[in-house]
């Protein structure tokens, strides 16, 4: 009887231990008699279950949480034969949940762009083909660049980073601009707190993300695309250049993408540890090499973006949903979600939360669904309090706002945003009043300096939010602070001043006790 | 190898980059664990840029050093999934376990202390990185620890 052990190797899993987990097996294994093959797979993103060992016999999967390098004897004599089926043996152990259709977490999900996440060797290219990758690619090297472009409009795909710009209109704008070079730039500079999509599908999938920015070189005539990946991500650094090494190798990428005589190139490179190169044209800034000091609009990147030339900005996840869209067709992409949020949004439950890990669910469930289903309350134990939606720049909601769907537009007249999908929980104990200055202090850090609103302003913030702390004319500087947020909001060039106040205001609006 | 021979090879393998400052950068740090300030000149007419410039680059990302760092370096995750869990409090712990502030070095060369604004690993928070290595749900004994078992001649 030949079995599949699979221990995933995600930066989670190994900070949970499951680099000594597969090591213990390997050790012991080499000293038994046993006919199993060791894999190191990507992570399914259930990460409450982590180091989540999973044993395949004969096309059926059986799951086995937490374990732990200690577990891995138990784990051994329940592989050995015996008089019990396999999954008799396995249901002693610890931890053990049954295959993947009984683990709640995982089957209540509609996934799409994580559909293969955990399944598999991430750097298995075959084992990609059989899961269906790269038919999205084989379809557009039989379309016309316009077709590819088509498609993505149709299925109504929006940019994932958090502007949810529609993607085909970016596309379509790179694709009408004549030039000798053009541009894919991926933006894998995913600072929010509170979100770890991107770096699991660029851990547990590359293949993906490269098979979409192949497609959007293909939709637009670009021929370089580069990567920019933050740098507090080495894994995921690690993985995207042997997976793209993995690609050139076979003719994926480089100068006859699969005997079709169109090229494609991909690049890496490493940012610094600048949370404001998530913005685009700062991202664009670094990548020439400069100071990421944000540049004014227009023009838009997608006239002159990368060295003064057409460049599509996507992030990780818009790119690799890109590769589905083309699989499946726009239309049939488009049948899923809510109002004008088409397709899946991935959801990364995090912060004081017990069971957090990534749920990819359509658009328009409620935030309290999505709490009630998969997130199981605090992880403390104490009653849920705040819950940061879209990362630094997102409001604090209240239990008041939690019946709001996920839905972009449906945020955005709550006053909050979904952003990329973030969502932090804090229990009972969370102090507001530090939450909204952190915000600003933030905010301070990370400026980039260019205009003055967010500089100066950020800096203002975190003096007049210290004197309501120290109980200074309160209700004076509340008024102050709330012109102050106007005054970022309303006079700030990018995202990063502008919505800076979300946080502040929505801790303000909604917990107000803890500033009085 | 002499630092100048270092920094001169860094910039070979860069200077027909597209882009290649941030590149050069890294690895210029990579090898010699800073920037020094003597090679601001060389890297600059290399590229053709002025000094201004290049400083202005190293100086504006929190990942480039001017100095030498110590023999590890850790990074506490500061931001808002790991205050939820009591990042604040790892913070206090680790200065004070390390007799240093944030971004200083402990006094032996040992170790450097720096805030991060978050590393991806936000369902199992408080987060810590050790050099290459991400840790999770770190408490001030977990900390604690992670510092004992630290190697002195070099990885973690």
């Amino acid at each position: 009887m030949s079995l599949r052990v699979f221990v995933p190797q995600d930066t989670t899993a190994i900070a949970l231990g499951a680099d000594r987990v597969a090591a213990e097996l390997r050790a012991q294994l080499a000293t038994m008699d046993l006919d199993v093959t060791l894999v190191r797979n990507g992570s399914r993103g259930a990460f409450w279950l982590e180091p989540l060992v999973e044993i395949e016999c004969e096309q059926q999967r059986f799951l086995v949480s937490n374990m732990e390098s200690d577990d891995v004897p138990l784990l051994l004599s329940a592989l050995a034969n015996g008089p019990d089926s396999l999954e008799q043996r396995l249901k002693g152990l610890p931890g053990y949940l049954g295959s993947a259709e009984h683990v709640e977490y995982l089957s209540r999900q509609h996934r799409v762009t994580f559909a293969r996440s955990g399944l598999e060797d991430p750097l298995d290219l075959d084992a990609y083909r059989r899961l269906q990758g790269i038919s999205g690619l084989e379809r557009a090297l039989t379309l016309a660049p316009q077709a590819i472009v088509d498609e993505i409009t149709q299925s109504g795909l929006r940019g994932r980073g958090g502007a949810a710009f529609p993607a085909g209109i970016k596309w379509q704008t790179v694709l009408d601009t004549k030039a000798d070079q053009k541009y894919i730039v991926c933006n894998a500079d995913e600072g929010d707190s509170g979100t770890f999509a991107d770096r699991l599908l660029m851990e547990s999938d590359p293949f993906q993300l490269l098979e979409g920015m192949i497609i959007a070189g293909l939709a637009v005539e670009a021929s370089q695309g580069y990567i920019y990946l933050r740098s507090e991500y080495p894994r995921a650094h690690v993985m995207l250049n042997a997976a793209i090494e993995i690609a050139m190798n076979a003719g994926l990428l480089g100068t006859d993408i699969l005997g079709s005589g169109r090229s494609f190139s991909v690049e890496v490179r490493l940012g610094a540890g600048a949370y404001i190169c998530g913005e685009e044209t700062s991202l664009l800034e670094s990548l020439e090499g400069k100071r990421p000091v944000v540049r004014a609009k227009p023009p838009l990147p997608a006239v002159a973006g990368l060295f003064g030339q057409p460049t599509v900005v996507n992030n990780v996840l818009t790119l690799a949903a890109a590769s589905s869209v083309l699989a499946q067709g726009g239309p049939s992409y488009a049948e899923l979600g809510n109002e004008r949020s088409r397709g899946t949004l991935t959801v990364q439950l995090a912060g004081n939360v017990k069971c957090g890990g990534l749920v990819e669910i359509p658009f328009g469930r409620s935030l309290r669904e999505l709490l009630d289903e998969f997130a199981g309350g605090t992880a403390s134990g104490r009653p849920l309090r705040a819950v940061q939606v879209g990362g630094p720049l997102g409001a604090y909601l209240p239990e008041s706002l939690w019946d709001t769907p996920l839905d972009y537009e449906a945020f955005a007249q709550a006053g909050a945003m979904l952003g990329h999908g973030g969502v932090v929980m804090f229990d009972s104990t969370v102090d507001m009043q530090s939450q909204a200055r952190f915000a600003m202090a933030f905010c301070a850090a990370e400026s980039c300096g260019k205009c003055t609103p967010c500089r100066i302003g950020s800096v203002r913030g975190v003096e007049v939010i210290d004197r309501i702390i120290a109980r200074e004319s309160v209700a004076e500087n509340v008024i102050l602070l709330n012109d102050l947020c106007d005054t970022l909001e309303y006079g700030s060039l990018c995202a990063m001043g502008g919505l800076t106040p979300n946080p502040v205001r929505s801790a303000l609006a909604h917990f107000g006790e803890d500033f009085e | 190898m002499q630092q100048d021979q270092v920094v001169t090879a860094c910039i070979e393998r860069y200077r027909s980059t597209a882009g290649g400052l941030l590149p050069l950068l890294h690895d210029v740090q990579a090898h010699l664990g800073y920037i020094p300030s003597e090679s601001v000149s060389e890297i600059a007419s290399a590229l053709n840029l002025s000094r201004a410039e290049v400083h202005g680059v190293i100086t504006f990302y929190h990942d480039f050093r001017t100095e030498k760092g110590g023999r590890h370096r850790i990074q506490i995750c500061c931001a808002e999934a790991c205050q939820a869990m009591g990042a604040r409090t790892l913070q206090t712990h680790a200065m004070h376990a390390l007799g240093v502030a944030m971004g200083e070095t402990s006094a032996d060369g040992r170790v450097t202390l720096e805030p991060v604004y978050c590393l991806g690993n936000c369902a199992c928070s408080p987060s810590v990185r050790i050099d290459e290595e991400v840790h999770a749900r770190v408490n001030a004994r977990r900390f604690d620890q992670l510092l004992s078992a630290l190697d002195d001649e070099g990885k973690a």
